[in-house]
Formats: C-alpha cells, structure tokens, sequence
C-alpha cells in the first residue's frame, strides 16, 4: 500500500521544471521531511478526484514555500502567515475552484495565527493543511509555536520553557471550538498506518470542500529531522513518543454542514451601464427638472458659508440642504463637515461654498454667511465674518446681539418656529428658508426639492414644507427697511 | 445631466464599480469608513463581494489572493492601515499583480489624529514596503476626481499588472460635490496569466519568488523597464495661468484646491502666479517642472506634510530654480490668506 501510494501521482510534475539546480526529479525536502510524502498524499487525492485543474495551491512561506515546484495545478505563493486571507480572496472570487491552504506551523499558527482563526471562524470553503513539525525549519530550526516544552532549538537552547515562552498551542482543539468549521482531525506521518489515517483525513477534507460542506483543517504531527537534530527514524519516533503524548490524534470536530459562505455570488458578472447608474443614482434625483435660478442679490452672489452649533442640531444636515438646492440650480458647491469622534455630542460645524465658478478651496476661513445656531458658535464665530457679510442667529438659542456694527444680522427664533410647526428637527429648514428669502440665491421649489432628496422619510415632508415657508414667511415680515 | 452630491469616499466606491471592480475587502478607520460603508452596500448588488477583513493585513492579503484570479478588486484604508498593508503591496508589486488601494490620509505619526494630512506621500510614492518596486500614485482634488480617478485606476492597474494607489486626504474624502457618473468599463483586456481554476491556467503561478540573484535582477530590471514606460506615457498633471507665471505653485490633493483659490486672488491682485498640480504623483510630471523652470523664476510648494514631496520638486529642478516650501502637519489646513501672505513676501523679495 505504501509503496502504491509513493508512485507519483498524476496532479504532481514530471519533471519539476520550477525547481532551479541540478536535480529537477527529486524534492527540495531533506531526506525523511514529512512535507514530501504530505504532497503525495495531495496530490494523490487531487488525482483520485479528478479536480487537477480547478484546485489552486497556496504555497506557505516556511520550506513549503516551493510547494508549486510539484504541483501541477493553479499555484500561488503567499506572504506568511496569509495563507488563509490569500485563499479566502480567491475561493469568494471562483466558488467552483478547489483551494488549498498549505501551511507549517510558523506560518499558521505563529504569524499568520489570527488568519487561520478568522478564516476558520467565517466557515470558509477550503481545505487547510497545516504541517505541525514542531519548529521553524526554514530558517534554521528556531522555536515554533507548537515547539515542545524541554525541546532545544536555537532560540530557546537551554529547551523550551513555559515560564519565558509559554505553552506550545494545539490549534486543532483551539479552533474546533469555533461554530463554523466542519472537520478538523490530527493525524500524523510517523509510520505506515499513521500515513494512511492522514491519507483519509486530507481526503475527507478535500471532499468536504468539493461537497460544499465548509472549512476542514487536517492537522499532521511530522518530522522534521534536520530541525531536530536527528535521523529519519529516530525523528519519526519522537513524532510519536514526544509529539502524540502533547498533541493528541485524533477528530476533534466532525459535523455535517454546509458552508456558512458556500453560495457568494460569482465573480465578474455582466452589468449594463443603465443597470449600474440606476443602482447608484438609485436614491438620488432621478427627475432632471429644471429649476428657474433666482436673480440673487449682489452682496450675497458666490457666498462662503460657514455652519455651526451643537451637535444633533442639523447643522451638517443645514449644509447639505444648502448645497444640493445649489446643484439643483446648477451651482458649483462644496460641502465640508468636520467629522469623526469630535462631533460626538460637541458642537459641529461645516463649510459650504456656492458659486457661479469653479471651486477652489472648500474650507471657509473668512465666511460670507455665518449660520450661529447657538451662543457658543456665535461667540467663536463672529469675529471671522467678512466685513459686511450676514450673520443668521437662531434667536432661540442665542440669547445676545451681534456685537458687530459691520456686518448684516438675521435674527430668527427657528427653534421656537419648528416647534410650532411640531418637529424641533427642522429648525434647519427654518434657517434655509430664511438664508432662501433674505438672500434670493435658492428658490422656494429647490429647496423643497432637496429637503425630498435628503429626508428619506414621507411623513415628515410636509411638517419640512410648512418650515421652510415659515422660515421665508419670517423674513418676509421682518426684513429691516 | 443627473448630478448627484456625494462624499469624496462614496465617489470612490462609484468609480471602483463603474470600473469593473467586484471585490472589495477592507478594515474600518476614520477618516476611510465610508468608503467600507458603501462598498459593503453596492458590492453584494452588482454581484460582486464584500468582506470586512479581520485586518488590513488580512485585507490587502484577500485582495492579492482576488487579483490572482483575475477579479477587479480594491481595498482602502488610511496611514495606520497602509503602514499594515505595505507587505502585501511589496508582493503584489513583485508578483505583478494589478489590484487598487485608496489611501485617505489622516494625521500621523502612530495613531496622530483623523484630520486630514499628507504624510503618507513617502510611504506610499516611494514604495513603503521592502523591495525595488513603484506602484502607480493617483492623487484626486475632487469629488469627481475621486470617482474618475478610482475608475482610472483599475484600467492602469491591469493595463501595467501592478499595484495602483489613489492617494487623497481626509477633506476630499468626507467633502461632498456634485459628481456626474462617467461610463461604465465594459470591454476587459485577457489575462493569460492568472490562476483562476481552469486548465487554461492550470499551468500558472503567482509568485514573487525568484531565488537565483541573476533571475532575480532579470525580474528587478524587468520591473524597472515598466517603471520606466509608466513614467513616459502616464503623467497627469493639471495647470493653471502658468504660461505667464513668475512663480509656480505646487501641491496636490486637498491643498492643490487651496492653491486653486490662491491663484484666483494673487491673479485678481496682479501677481503673476500659476498653479502645477500634479495628478499623477509617481509618475511624477518631472520634465513638467523641468520646462516651466525656464520660464518661472521660483517654485513654491505647499503640502500638509514636512515637504515630502517638495523632496521631489527639488530632485526635478536639479538645482536650475529656488524652490520654497511652506506647509503644515497634524491636521492643520493652510488658508487661501496665509500663503497668499507668503507669496506678497516672495514677489517683494524677487523685485530686490
Ligand atoms: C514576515 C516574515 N517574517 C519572517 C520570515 C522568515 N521565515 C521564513 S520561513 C519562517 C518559519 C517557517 O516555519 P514553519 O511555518 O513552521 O514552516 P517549516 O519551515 O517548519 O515547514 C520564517 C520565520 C518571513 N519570510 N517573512
Ligand atoms: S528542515 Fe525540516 S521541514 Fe524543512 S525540509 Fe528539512 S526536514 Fe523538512
């Protein structure tokens, strides 16, 4: 049975053509390395499946790193650790290919140690192969995360010890206590019989995946002679002697599902641009009414705008209402909030531009138009505003004058009059019926057109339409001369 | 047309779409998120995926493994989250992988702040990760750039197989403008070279691995010999009045916009002053600067950064022109006033 098992296998090269040097028929592998016979074991099963050409090969980084010297199906190479990330990118993109994570013990459960978790816990369909020799082989026989306590390597050569370094880490029992995954065995190469419990257990595995069931993960305890200092025989015996006493074979999670992502959509699939632009636009304007642009006033054409107050007050709401009647009546304009944790429960401002030109700078320092919603942006604002620009001042909330002698004011209680209309909310609506009135840059039917856009639900629009005409009413009635 | 207001990180998403994207793999950070947001709600609807990644190293991880079958796919971040990507862009690079990362820088160093800043420029046009790489730098001032540019650069990426970067700041990605949607991309180049499951491919690798130093110089040169082809054929660069100017002005992203206005008023005041914004910020529009500088008698470079890429301005220069630089970090903005102020002083120094 060995023997057969040896033979190579159909999905493995002829000839390594990869492999530089001298000998393209032999392995890289060190004489009595379990990673050659795992190959086989793959690539035999690969084989038995007739899957060669949908599976792809993820080569570890670790001294399975030349994995696609062998392989002869879909290979790619991935940074360390990142095995499971790299396989997740491609099984989401081709649902139908056969993906195989190949990874040492450095590799995943050292560096890559929260791919793997991650992986495993969002039940992706692979398989995983993770190759447990107890040590960093490929560079040079340093102390792995499954390295055994007492066991000598170069970084730990007086033996490890779980005082400095910790407990080596049984992965296989770690992640079978996740939901997702479906099967997770150890197994182990260290004789013929263990060879062929691994040769079923990497089989079921790929099976799982070819069925659709989900995440399998075959763990396999193997030698590494060369890292530990010793024979081919001799290093299999301490695969079984030392390694199975700490790390027990065995299935540690073996339920019958389906993969918790099995059913992501295929890759590039065929859209029509109508398609596409009516998904984005889909809520957004879709009328592409004309609005009659208002003649506005000299003094307040290409304002600068700057907005502030609490947060929670429509402040940055007020900006956006702003500058969408703006683009309804085919203005330039910009929209800056201050954004992030600072707005949380602080004040909050934002910057608007609207112009007949192209925009430069959409940060306001010197304001044509100061919205103060409250005393505490009045106070911090006022000094900023252009010589003979306007200041609206919710009188609500702000409770002294302007103390400028230069500069426009329109006082307006919004608060008081968005109350009255029965939603606090819309002050904002208030003030841009004021800014609308007072300034003749929007129109009545923009704005409403734009509060539509941006307030999503029906039932407050018309509460919006009786504050916005309160808020031109007010104006209307108060305007000083 | 149908205009439509969106934030600079939503128009990325825009682009990234109507550019044949449909993969997207990211991790949450401010001042990126919403770019996650509205991948995560358009992604699934044009059949294509969407994963939050446990990290941005996991993320720019899925995201080679994506491009390694073909897909269009993108991820984003900001600088704490680029410094993490940077590995995995090092491969993509060395593997010629074509893939999309949009970059909206914040306040740094370590965790800084969310304001906006430019101190990735180094990190990102110099190839921040290990190895003898470049990867092609975008850099929108605009809503509609973000979602133009973002677009473009999925085309760059496949048409070189190499990692695209679009390199904004925190302002453009959380302004909002009106943005009018371009065309969508619908005639794809073949790839011959990906793995994605067929017997077609079944004979390809995706690798960065060459052992052999002389295989590994071969690959280098051959890298560079792109590099090279990038820089004749793919400079962007955006110019104002400079045919007349005195002094060039220079930046990118955010600042440029400042400097747009800046121009406008030193023009309205007499000062003969241009504006040079480069789109593109590798390849760098360095025969550009060469040739105003026969023109310009100063270059006066401004950036939310220690002046990294005024570093380039000067390298461009070689010495033939002075070049000034005046910026700011930590999130600070310079205003329209305060460079104005500068370049009163420069053209006062230039008539003595
Ligand atoms: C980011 C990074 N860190 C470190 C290395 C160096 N390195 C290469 S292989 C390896 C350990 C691999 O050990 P393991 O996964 O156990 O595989 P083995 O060689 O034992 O099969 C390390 C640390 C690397 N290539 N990349
Ligand atoms: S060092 Fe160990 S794991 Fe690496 S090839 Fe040699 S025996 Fe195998």
């Amino acid at each position: 049975m060995l023997k057969e098992i040896l033979k190579k296998p159909e999905s493995f090269y002829d000839t390594f053509f990869r492999k530089p040097g001298a000998n393209p028929e032999s392995t890289h592998y060190c004489p009595g390395c379990g990673h050659g016979v795992i190959h086989k074991l793959i690539a035999e099963a690969m084989d038995d499946f007739g899957i060669r050409d949908r599976t792809i090969m993820i080569s570890p980084v670790g001294c399975s790193v030349f994995a696609y010297y062998y392989f002869d199906c879909g290979n790619v190479q991935a940074a360390h650790g990142r095995a499971p990330a790299v396989g997740t990118g491609i099984k989401r993109a081709l649902p139908n290919s056969i993906v195989i994570s190949y990874q040492g013990d450095g590799d995943l459960a050292g560096i890559g140690g929260n791919n793997i978790l991650q992986a495993a816990n969002r039940g992706e369909n692979i398989t995983v192969i993770f190759v447990n020799n107890a040590i960093y082989g490929m560079t040079g026989s340093q102390m792995a995360p499954t390295t055994l306590i007492g066991q000598r390597t170069t970084t730990t050569p007086l033996g490890r010890s779980a005082k400095n370094e910790g407990y080596p880490l049984r992965i296989s029992e770690l992640l079978a206590t996740l939901e997702a995954p479906v099967y997770i065995e150890r197994v182990a190469i260290s004789d013929a019989k263990h060879v062929l419990k691994t040769r079923k257990a990497i089989r079921k595995a790929i099976q799982n995946q070819i069925e659709g069931k989900g995440f399998s993960l075959v763990e396999i305890l193997s030698p590494c002679p060369t890292g530990w200092g010793m024979s081919p025989s001799e290093a299999n015996k301490w695969v079984d002697e030392a390694m199975c006493k700490y790390f027990k074979l065995g299935v540690y999670k073996d339920v019958n599902g389906s993969a918790v992502n099995n059913n992501t959509p295929a890759g590039n699939i065929a859209i029509t641009k109508d398609e596409i632009v009516s998904l984005l636009g889909s809520n957004k304007p879709k009328d592409e009414k004309k609005f009659v642009k208002p003649e506005a006033d000299e003094n307040y054409k290409n304002p600068r705008i700057k907005i502030a107050g609490f947060g929670g007050q429509g402040v940055l709401l007020l900006g956006r209402l702003l500058s969408e009647s703006a683009m309804l009546l085919d203005y330039h304009t910009t929209w800056l909030p201050s954004y992030g944790p600072e707005m949380r429960g602080g004040t909050a401002n934002c910057h608007v531009n609207i112009s007949d030109k192209r925009i430069g700078s959409p940060l306001v320092s010197t304001p044509d138009v100061l919205f103060a919603m409250n005393l505490p942006s009045l106070d911090k604002f006022e000094n900023e505003v252009r010589e003979n620009g306007v200041i609206f001042i919710n009188t609500s909330m702000v409770n002294r004058k302007v103390r400028r002698k230069d500069v426009e004011t329109v006082y307006i209680p919004a608060t008081r009059i968005a109350d009255e209309v029965g939603q606090t909310k819309a002050t904002n609506v208030v003030l841009i019926g004021a800014f609308a009135e007072y300034t003749k840059l929007l129109s009545f039917e923009s704005v409403l057109s734009a509060v539509k856009n941006i307030v999503r639900k029906k039932e407050f629009w018309e509460t919006n339409e009786t504050a916005l005409k309160k808020g031109m009413e007010y104006v209307r009635n108060n305007r000083a001369g | 047309m149908l205009r439509l207001f969106m934030k600079g990180n939503e128009a990325a998403v825009y682009g990234a779409i109507l550019g044949g994207c449909r993969a997207y793999y990211g991790y949450p950070i401010t001042p990126a998120s919403e770019i996650a947001e509205t991948a995560a709600k358009y992604f699934p609807q044009v059949g294509g995926t969407f994963l939050q990644a446990e990290s941005e190293v996991a993320a720019i991880n899925m995201v080679y493994g994506a491009a390694s079958t073909g897909q269009r796919v993108m991820t984003a971040s900001s600088g704490p989250g680029l410094s993490l990507k940077q590995e995995g862009i090092s491969y993509s690079a060395g593997s010629e992988l074509p893939l999309v990362v949009v970059d909206v820088m914040r306040g740094g160093p370590g965790l800084g702040n969310i304001a906006p800043e430019q101190g990735d420029y180094n990190q990102i046009v110099k190839g921040g990760g290990h190895g003898n790489y470049r990867v092609i730098v975008l850099a929108p001032n605009c809503v509609q750039e973000m979602c133009d540019l973002t677009k473009a650069a999925f085309e760059l990426a496949d048409k070189y197989r190499n990692p695209v970067i679009v390199l904004t700041d925190g302002f453009v990605g959380q302004m909002m403008e009106p943005v009018v949607l371009p065309e969508p991309i619908t005639e794809f180049q073949e790839k011959p070279w990906v793995v994605d499951g067929t017997v077609k491919t079944v004979n390809n690798l995706i690798s960065s691995i060459e052992l052999e130093p002389e295989d590994l110089e071969r690959h280098n040169i051959k890298l560079q010999k792109k590099y090279k082809t990038i820089s004749e054929n793919e400079v962007r660069y955006e110019e104002l009045y400079t045919e007349d100017a005195e002094v060039i002005l220079m930046g990118y992203g955010i600042v440029s916009r400042v400097l747009q206005s800046v121009v406008d008023e030193a023009r309205s005041e007499g000062l003969p002053v241009g504006l040079l914004r480069p789109v593109t910020l590798f390849p760098f529009p360095t025969n550009k600067i060469q040739e105003l500088s026969r023109t310009a008698k100063l270059f006066f470079v401004s950036e939310m950064s220690n002046g990294q890429m005024f570093d380039d301005v000067r390298l461009a220069l070689e010495g033939k022109s002075p070049a000034k630089f005046f910026g700011h970090m930590g999130g600070v903005v310079p205003t329209t006033e305060e460079i104005l102020e500068q370049l009163k002083m420069i053209f006062n120094e230039l008539k003595e």
